[in-house]
């Protein structure tokens, strides 16, 4: 087990140093190794999997990193239900996405390339060590190691300025977060002695309900910005300015992830608050709905993806948040597929068009790009939570825990947004495949892609048919397998399930989510294959709605003016150039400057001519004598 | 009477050595009042090593006739490059150190 | 252990001997020189390296001591030693030596008198760090102006003198208070034991009037924090840093800086616990101010060596907040922080001017898109600056984390704000990256900036090589250092005396004199 679990860890370790030591070497080649370097931890990753279905479960210490006092942290391994899961997720999405890569990175230079392939290993790396950590702290190493892969990604084409930023953004960003999740570390481990999960959640019952909730809430900064929850969600449309392929699996399928994973994984501590568990499924319904709403309007095609990346990601917290962690994880293991797949799809799409993404200039693309386009339908499909397909039944989990727990305004925000997720996929969807071709002459050089992208595609397209399926295996399910190691948060919920009678409402509750999910898609369908009602005449009925939509809510600027510019400012104007330059420097040369005034003034006496002196001298002796004389 | 007489020479050579050097501006007549005023201070030694029987008093007048040669030496010498640079010895052309 | 070896003896002299050789070479062989200097600094280096595998663990007692007479009839003696605090400044200072040296090829001018002025700033910095005689450890603090101040005021930029004057003035103002500190501390010993000595131990012993001590505290306080530098005794730092060659920077910042820090930790604080009682929400309050006013201003500088000067003050005022809070893991991440900001912020200046020596200008807005024509420069500088803004796997996360979760035990208000650091850091630095490396390559004289040469790969190579392992596998640094500073917080915190921790008899020591009956005075 422990060769295992170390070959998936460390193997993209390996092919990222090769790619990145050797790359005027590997080149063009660069792909020979890092493919590999995912797909056989992959491999590894299932079998790992395999024992734990069969029971078996690792926690294992590698080394001591930090031991100092009663600080002790290893670089340790613990692999149970929800890592096993993850961590097959992760290495399985990013094997079928480094393929992708393959074709779509072709254009790049050759040292580009490689360096590509470098970076992606490298965040798989950082993603195994995240999932598969046994302690907060290499947790966190985890953490920021995908925020740094992000980092790099997002600017890989450093040279374009929105590129160069968006990377500085969600680098920035997610350190506010980080700021959060390290304070809470530092109250666990003054409270509680240590920082290896095992040993916190044996303790973490014995913690005061207001400092639960304080560590809580701090840890989900953390998540709110690693997973673009509001307030930090900023920084992931803008991460659209990296390689598609990588939007895919780092701001859609894995990295954004990490803050439902993370607490899922600290489900011991977030029990015992339940006022955080408010807030997080508060915060979760609102950044659905509020994410959701962006998505309506926004032309870019990957944009659009992006909000509905934060959507999902909404839903998610909002399972974990209602305590439906296994539904909230579920939820994160189908939408790493489904959108995946759609975020390739686009990819495919924009390869194609040469790098266009604006959704107006596209249109009847289908009868161009059958593949790309069927599967991106099966995606939009999943998303919208059509059964049987994968997002029907992790979301209908969600909504029906959120039900259930009395959670009744986040249940409705979420099935309202449900029918907003339908509508913009299936308007994206119309407007790119369907129609008229709106650019004729971006439509005549349309092309299918090649075989090395479009199988990836297919593969993710039968992972988001079935992997919904998934709830219905033996022993509960896909919840029921994670729901192993959360014994007591899953007992509360379904306690409570039980109590306001779940199984009766089950079935009105996936009719009505169902039911506004088909409303979504055929309104989309109305309003821009039949044009009625026509979205250019809505647009201008509800201008300033559309316009708030439209420029995001200008939260950025918002962000921009209350923030940023007036740290710069009064770092610049009044911490520098006031308290530095003028005043601490100004005493300073003050001094300096009293000292030589002093010195103008006295050395008058410096005539330079030796009677001068001569007579000083004498004067000196003359009263240094009648002193002697006098006393 | 001696005794008085030998400290007031030494005294008065003292002074006047000391007023030329206050009032004078030639360096010459200044280095030679220097002079002056070293051997006034001899004399005061060489009377007070006579009058109190103290031998100092004449080792110490060796090592001022030493030391006045010295300077001589060297005075003059920064007396004859002072006049080829400034052309002329009057110490009030010097006025570098002048603030 | 080498037995009887003096091995910091030779650590501290053996550069003179380098002083000595090049002062014999014609100033014509330039390359000469230059190798010399090289050489020399290598094999410092070696010779240090065995303080390392043969330093004792788990014990507070000073190691590799030497003592001997210097000055009887003041009780001064030659003592030198080291313990775990010590240990990684004196490698940390000739390894820096060793990379400044090979940064230095560049410099023209007098190479010469650069070189000799460099190998005796190498001598005076060991001397420092290893003296535990206070007044041969003063003597070093005050000889080790006059080689940085040339260093600065000869081989730097357009304001040298200025700046140079007043990095000078500004330390020898600190300096005067320590000595007065220095001069009670020896009259009130005399006082109390009716003998001389500036032995380190025999002062730490004797009683100081209650009433003296916040003085005398805040003379010793002062003159370090000026070095540190502490806010608001800063302003000298960006100046000396922007004017002095890449070379005198790095030392400045790898080593200089810590002495400051240093000398808190083995005189200020160990002296005087009850104003460290007193004094101490007041440092920490400093500190914090020091990290976030650090931060701020760094955030807004055109220029990029500024930045990383004023990024120092940032990192220094984390590695008082540790020093301040006096808990294993604040203490120990505070030292280790130490050494994480010699290793990396030396990293940012030596990566500066490489580039300052292709266009002879370190303003940001100059650059911009330069990873396209310099990308293996924009790696290493990427490294070092996640490792100067504490990306865990990189030296400066394990240090900060460890001097945070220190300080939050005792201090959480200004743990948390100085956690705010991490946002900071990332912020300025990031920002700076953005507009230097990325961005569309536009402007024409770096269109043809060639990337780095085999000298600059190597030195930048050696430099980023602590940063790993520091950041993987910091278990040898800490478990070099805990005893000592167990020590240190014990006689910080007044919990223990200096008899109590430091044996005599027990001391690996060469100890070859009877302190009380050599230097009694006869009144």
């Amino acid at each position: 087990m422990q060769k295992l679990v170390l070959g998936v860890v460390f193997i993209p370790l390996l092919g990222a140093a090769i790619n990145g030591l050797f790359c005027w070497k590997t080149r063009r080649k660069a792909h020979w190794i890092a493919v590999p370097a995912i797909a056989i931890p992959a491999v590894l990753a299932f079998m790992i999997l395999l024992r734990v279905m069969k029971g078996e479960r690792f926690d294992h210490v590698l080394y001591w990193w930090i031991a100092l006092g009663g600080l002790k942290i290893p670089v340790g391994f613990l692999v149970d239900e929800l890592s096993a899961m993850m961590m097959s997720m992760v290495t399985f999405i990013a094997t079928w996405i480094h393929i992708y890569s393959i074709g779509y990175m072709d254009h790049e230079d050759d040292i580009s390339y490689a360096r590509y392939f470098t970076y992606l290993n490298l965040f798989v790396f950082f993603m195994l060590i995240l999932v598969a950590a046994n302690n907060y702290l290499l947790m966190f190493v985890g953490w920021e190691g995908v925020g740094l892969c992000s980092y790099l990604l997002i600017g890989y084409w450093y040279e374009k300025i929105s590129a160069a930023n968006a990377g500085m953004k969600a680098f920035i960003t997610n350190r506010i977060g980080d700021f959060g999740f390290t304070i809470a570390l530092f109250l666990i481990y003054k409270h509680l002695g240590s920082l290896i999960f095992h040993d916190v959640f044996a303790l973490a019952h014995e913690l005061s309900v207001p400092l639960a909730t304080l560590i809580t809430l701090l840890l989900f900064m953390g998540a709110t910005g690693k997973s673009a929850q509001i307030p930090l969600y900023v920084w992931l449309p803008d991460a659209m300015e990296g390689p598609t392929p990588v939007s895919s699996l780092i701001h859609a399928a894995t990295m954004v992830t990490a803050g439902v994973y993370m607490i899922a994984r600290s489900h011991a501590l977030f029990n015992v608050a339940p006022f955080t568990m408010e807030v997080v499924a508060v915060v979760g319904a609102a950044t659905a709905m509020f994410a959701a709403s962006m998505a309506l309007v926004n032309n870019d095609l990957k944009r659009v993806l992006a909000f509905s990346t934060v959507s999902q990601l909404g839903y998610m917290f909002v399972g974990v948040g209602v305590g439906a962690y296994a539904a909230g994880i579920f939820h994160l293991f189908t939408h790493a597929f489904f959108k995946g797949l759609m975020f390739l799809c686009a990819g495919s799409v924009m390869h194609a068009l040469h790098g266009e993404l604006d959704m107006q200039k596209m249109g009847g693309l289908i009868n161009k790009m059958k593949i790309t386009g069927i599967t991106f339908i099966i995606g939009a499909l999943a998303i919208a939570g059509v059964p049987p397909l994968a997002g029907f039944w992790s979301k209908d989990s969600i909504l029906h825990h959120a039900f259930v727990s009395g959670h009744k305004v986040v249940w409705f925000i979420g099935t309202v947004t449900a029918g907003m997720t339908a509508f913009y996929m299936f308007r994206l969807i119309f407007l790119t495949f369907f129609g008229e071709p709106r650019d004729k002459h971006l439509y005549e050089h349309a092309h299918e892609n090649p075989p090395v992208m479009t199988i990836p595609l297919i593969v993710l397209a039968v992972g988001s048919v079935l992997a919904g399926l998934l709830a219905l295996a033996p022993n509960g399910g896909f919840e029921g397998f994670i729901n192993r190691i959360m014994r007591t948060a899953h007992e509360m919920v379904t306690h409570g399930a039980e109590h306001a009678g779940g199984h009766e409402s089950g079935l009105a509750l996936i009719i009505i989510s169902v039911a506004v999910a088909v409303m979504g898609i055929f309104l989309a369908y109305s309003m821009y294959i039949k044009r009625v009602p026509d979205p250019v005449t809505m647009a201008q009925r509800f201008r300033p709605i559309y316009l708030v939509l439209y420029n995001r809510y200008w939260v950025d600027e918002l962000y921009f003016a209350l923030f940023i510019n007036p740290t710069v400012g009064i770092s610049r104007h009044v911490l520098w150039k006031i308290v530095d330059v003028l005043i601490i420097d100004g005493i300073v040369n003050g001094v300096a400057g009293l000292c030589s005034l002093i010195g103008s003034v006295v050395r008058r006496i410096q005539t330079g001519y030796i009677p001068d002196y001569a007579w000083l001298v004498i004067i000196g002796v003359v009263i240094v004598c009648g002193l002697k004389i006098l006393l | 009477m001696e005794m008085t007489l030998t400290y007031l020479i030494g005294i008065i050579t003292f002074a006047i050595g000391a007023f030329g050097v206050l009032i004078r501006k030639n360096a010459i007549v200044m280095f030679i009042c220097i002079e002056l005023m070293l051997n006034g201070a001899n004399i005061i030694f060489m009377g007070v090593s006579k009058f109190k029987g103290l031998i100092e008093g004449q080792v110490i007048v060796l090592f001022i006739m030493a030391v006045a040669a010295a300077e001589a030496a060297i005075g003059m010498a920064i007396i004859t490059a002072f006049y080829r640079r400034r052309g002329g010895v009057e110490v009030d052309k010097a006025d570098l150190m002048r603030w | 252990m080498i037995a009887n070896f003096p091995i910091l003896t030779v650590l501290i002299f053996f550069p003179l001997v380098g002083v000595l050789i090049i002062s014999f070479i014609d100033r014509k062989n330039v390359n000469v020189i230059r190798w010399t200097a090289f050489v020399i600094s290598v094999i410092e280096f070696l010779i240090s390296v065995p303080l390392y595998f043969e330093f004792r663990l788990g014990t507070p007692q000073f190691q590799f001591v030497e003592k001997h007479p210097w000055i009887k009839a003041w009780g001064a003696y030659y003592y030198v030693g080291i313990d775990g605090i010590s240990l990684f400044l004196v490698l940390l200072t000739t390894f820096l030596t060793v990379l400044s040296i090979l940064a230095s090829w560049s410099i023209e001018k007098r190479v010469k008198e650069y070189m000799i002025s460099f190998l005796f700033l190498e001598t005076t910095m060991v001397g420092v760090f290893v003296a535990l005689d206070i007044l041969l450890f003063y003597l070093f603090w005050e000889l080790l102006l006059i080689p940085m101040f040339l260093l600065i005021g000869v081989w730097g930029g357009p304001r040298r003198v200025y700046a140079a004057i007043k990095f000078f003035l500004y330390t020898m103002a600190g300096s005067v208070l320590m000595l007065g500190a220095i001069i009670y501390l020896y009259w009130n010993h005399y006082n109390v034991t009716g003998f001389l000595s500036f032995d380190l131990f025999e002062l730490l012993k004797t009683p100081v009037p209650s009433t003296v001590v916040p003085w005398l505290f805040l003379a010793f306080a002062v003159a370090f924090a000026i070095k540190v530098p502490m806010w608001p005794f800063h302003t000298w730092l960006p100046d000396a840093h922007v004017e002095a060659p890449t070379a005198g920077s790095v030392i400045l910042a790898g080593v200089l800086l810590k002495m400051g820090t240093y000398g808190f930790m083995r005189f200020c604080m160990p002296f005087f616990p009850s104003a460290v009682q007193k004094f101490a929400l007041l440092f920490l309050a400093l500190s914090v101010i020091g990290i976030i006013y650090g931060a701020l201003v760094a955030l807004v500088q055109e220029d990029i060596k500024k930045l990383v000067a004023y990024s120092s003050v940032s990192h220094l005022g984390t590695c008082m907040l540790g020093l301040f809070a006096l808990n294993l893991q604040s203490v120990s991440g505070s030292l280790l922080q130490m050494i994480n900001h010699g290793i990396s912020t030396g990293a940012l200046f030596l990566l500066v001017g490489v580039i300052y020596d292709r266009r002879h200008t370190r303003l940001i807005k100059e650059y911009g898109g330069i990873a396209k024509v310099m990308p293996m420069y924009a790696t290493f500088f990427m490294i070092a600056m996640f490792s100067s803004c504490g990306l865990p796997g990189l030296n400066g996360f394990v240090g900060e984390f460890l001097t945070l979760i220190g300080t939050f035990q005792n201090y959480p208000i200004f743990a948390v704000l100085g956690t705010t650091a991490v946002v900071f850091s990332a912020a300025y630095l990031l920002w700076m990256y953005k507009r230097v490396f990325f961005q569309p390559l536009t402007n024409p004289a770096n269109m043809k900036l060639k990337d780095l040469n085999f000298r600059e790969f190597v030195i930048l190579l050696l430099i980023t090589v602590p940063m790993f392992w520091i950041g993987l596998y910091p278990k040898p640094f800490l478990e070099r250092m805990q005893p000592s500073v167990e020590a240190f917080i014990k006689l910080s915190k007044g919990e223990a005396t200096v008899s109590m921790i430091y044996k005599k008899d027990t001391a690996s020591s060469k100890v070859a004199l009877d302190l009380s009956e050599d230097t009694k005075i006869e009144d």
